[in-house]
């Protein structure tokens, strides 16, 4: 029904602005990372370099380690809020009074703004004011510092992340949970299944195309945290919590290295968009083609 | 994982929440003490509350600025957001559009792609490309406003589409037949009826705007600051005002809580992008 030109012309403004917007940039970005442009350098002209750029980058010291620190940070973050979210659903299936009331308790650092959290956490965590520290000096003697300790301030990182986002991580596999079905559960009941083989042998494989998505999701978000760890720690102490985002922020404005910041960012997106797409086709599209295979059988 | 006794279930749960809102309540905490209070031994509980913080913000000309700055990209971009994707929608699923399996889903990339890495193409395209005579995109509420559609608009268009293709067609082509034109058949058939969902996004681009901080950081410098970067120059600059900044960072926080109250329900699907319904 209709003529296609009218539809055309209601998709045309959203195609405009995400054109402008989306394929413009990342065009530009990829024009700038194989030439040499510092507007503040000896040399302020763009000069072609063709891909010096790269090849420096993959002896950077600095942008490696902020590509670990990213990744080690993804994993932990992720793992921690897996396993937990996981148990917490798993409590949030059976009844008990006011079980809404805590769900709705649970869901509400979702949406604090990421800024937010980041001066939630650093006024809980700053030496001086923060109530963290001070009793874990009081009860423990222990003298938590994350402007000047690096280990301390990448758990303190992790730790916010998990506050923040475990309860994404609990709404999600609790709706996987609930709408399994019932009878596989109760034929190993009866057959004499533990708790532990019940979770291994059936919940676990029935509920995993659940578990890789919020993975997918999960890890997509925290490759590029900036804002929280911004308003932290601002990448320090030293480099410890730079991750990949505020290292290419650095790199650009700082420094003013647009060339070069051009070359990192298009690795970064680059990566990012590999990692996920092998993380969805890898893990979450076989399943789901093996799951649709099993159901039409 | 096994409770076994509903009362420990219950204490528990008592103790996760107190978890999960202790961090705001020092927040709330710090905004209401005045400065030489904070580095005495760190108190949990509130012998008088003092409002200054508050009033200092609420007074000062810079942080009035970034809030009505904040109110209009965020009610800008969130009605811009929803009335295309309003229409992207209508477009997607009421007409043969060639492609437009991978149009909707080239939309989606847009979304997934890290705003860090297009920090610097912006920042340049805004200072020196994207400019008519002398009006520059850079640090103008209208380019925020334009920006934050590169997020948002995929967002809306993904969850709008199930409501939409959820409106039977039948009914479209009823008023068609009566004589409705496209435009009348979109106002009084199709509007009506996706009007929920409508809302939902509608308050959801709403939210990712108020909180987007990173590219309001990189892309204004004075004028079109947001409230999200005001936040974060009192720590830079002044590490001595904490009870200002937790005042900002309670007033930043606010009008999402009340979004939550209203929209609590249909969050997870927003944020998980529609992956999981719940």
């Amino acid at each position: 029904m209709g003529s296609n030109r009218t539809g055309w012309l209601m998709l045309a403004p959203t195609l405009l602005i995400l054109g402008v917007f989306g394929i413009v940039p990342f065009f530009y970005v990829l024009y700038l990372s194989f030439h040499q442009w510092n507007p503040f350098a000896a040399n302020p002209n763009m000069i072609f370099i063709g891909a010096n750029n790269f090849r420096r980058l993959v002896f950077d010291g600095e942008f490696l380690t902020s590509l670990w620190f990213t990744l080690k940070f993804a994993f932990f973050a992720v793992v921690s809020e897996i396993i937990i979210g996981y148990m917490l659903a798993q409590m949030l299936t059976r009844d008990f009074y006011g079980k809404g009331f805590f769900r709705t308790i649970h869901t509400l650092p979702l949406i604090v703004a990421p800024i937010v959290v980041g001066s939630v956490w650093r006024l809980m965590t700053t030496p001086s004011i923060g109530i963290i520290p001070y009793y874990l000096n009081k009860w423990f003697g222990y003298q938590l510092n994350i402007g000047s300790d690096a280990t301390a301030a990448f758990i303190i990182t992790v730790i916010m992340d998990i506050w923040h986002w475990t309860p994404l991580v609990t709404l999600t596999l609790l709706a996987a949970i609930v709408s399994l079905p019932k009878d596989p559960f109760e034929q190993a009941q009866i057959d004499g299944a533990n708790r532990w083989q019940i979770f291994w042998h059936i919940t676990l494989p029935m509920i995993r195309p659940a578990i890789l998505a919020t993975v997918f999701i999960r890890l997509m978000d925290a490759l590029r945290t900036v804002d929280e760890v911004w308003m932290l720690t601002g990448g320090g102490p030293g480099a410890a919590t730079r991750f990949v985002g505020l290292h290419i922020w650095k790199i650009v404005f700082p420094k003013t290295d647009y060339g070069y910041g051009s070359a990192i960012s298009i690795i970064v997106l680059y990566l990012t968009l590999v990692m996920c797409w092998l993380l969805y086709v890898g893990l979450v599209a076989p399943r789901v083609r093996r799951s649709k295979v099993n159901a039409d059988a | 994982m096994q409770t076994r006794s509903p009362l420990i279930g219950m204490i528990f749960w008592i103790v996760l929440s107190f978890v999960t809102l202790f961090p705001i309540y020092w927040l709330f905490v710090i905004s209401v003490k005045p400065a030489v209070d904070l580095f005495s031994s760190p108190s949990v509980f509130l012998d008088t509350i003092y409002w200054n913080n508050y009033a200092k913000v609420l007074t000062d000309e810079t942080l009035r600025r970034y809030m009505f700055n904040s109110v209009v990209i965020s009610s800008g971009n969130a009605i811009l957001v929803t009335v295309l994707a309003f229409f992207a929608c209508y477009a997607l699923s009421r007409y043969n559009i060639a492609g437009k399996e991978n149009i909707f889903f080239w939309t989606i990339t847009n979304r997934m792609a890290p705003a860090a890495v297009f920090l610097l193409p912006f920042f340049l395209l805004f200072t020196q490309v994207f400019a008519f005579g002398d009006f520059k995109l850079y640090d103008t509420r209208i380019g925020l406003i334009l920006l934050y559609c590169t997020f948002n608009l995929p967002f809306a268009i993904w969850t709008l589409r199930p409501t939409i293709d959820g409106i039977p067609k039948e009914l479209d082509e009823a008023a068609t037949v009566d004589g409705a034109s496209t435009w009348q058949v979109i106002r009084e058939v199709v509007f009506p009826l996706a009007r929920p969902g409508l809302a939902v996004t509608l308050i959801l681009t709403w939210v990712f705007a108020w909180n987007e901080f990173l590219l309001a950081a990189t892309l204004t410098s004075f004028n079109a600051r947001t409230l999200t970067t005001g936040l974060s120059e009192y720590v830079t600059t002044t590490g001595t005002e904490w009870g200002t900044m937790a005042a900002i960072a309670i007033i930043t926080l606010i009008p999402a809580l009340i979004v939550f109250s209203v929209v609590q329900r249909h969050i997870i699907a927003g944020l998980t992008f529609g992956a999981v319904k719940e």
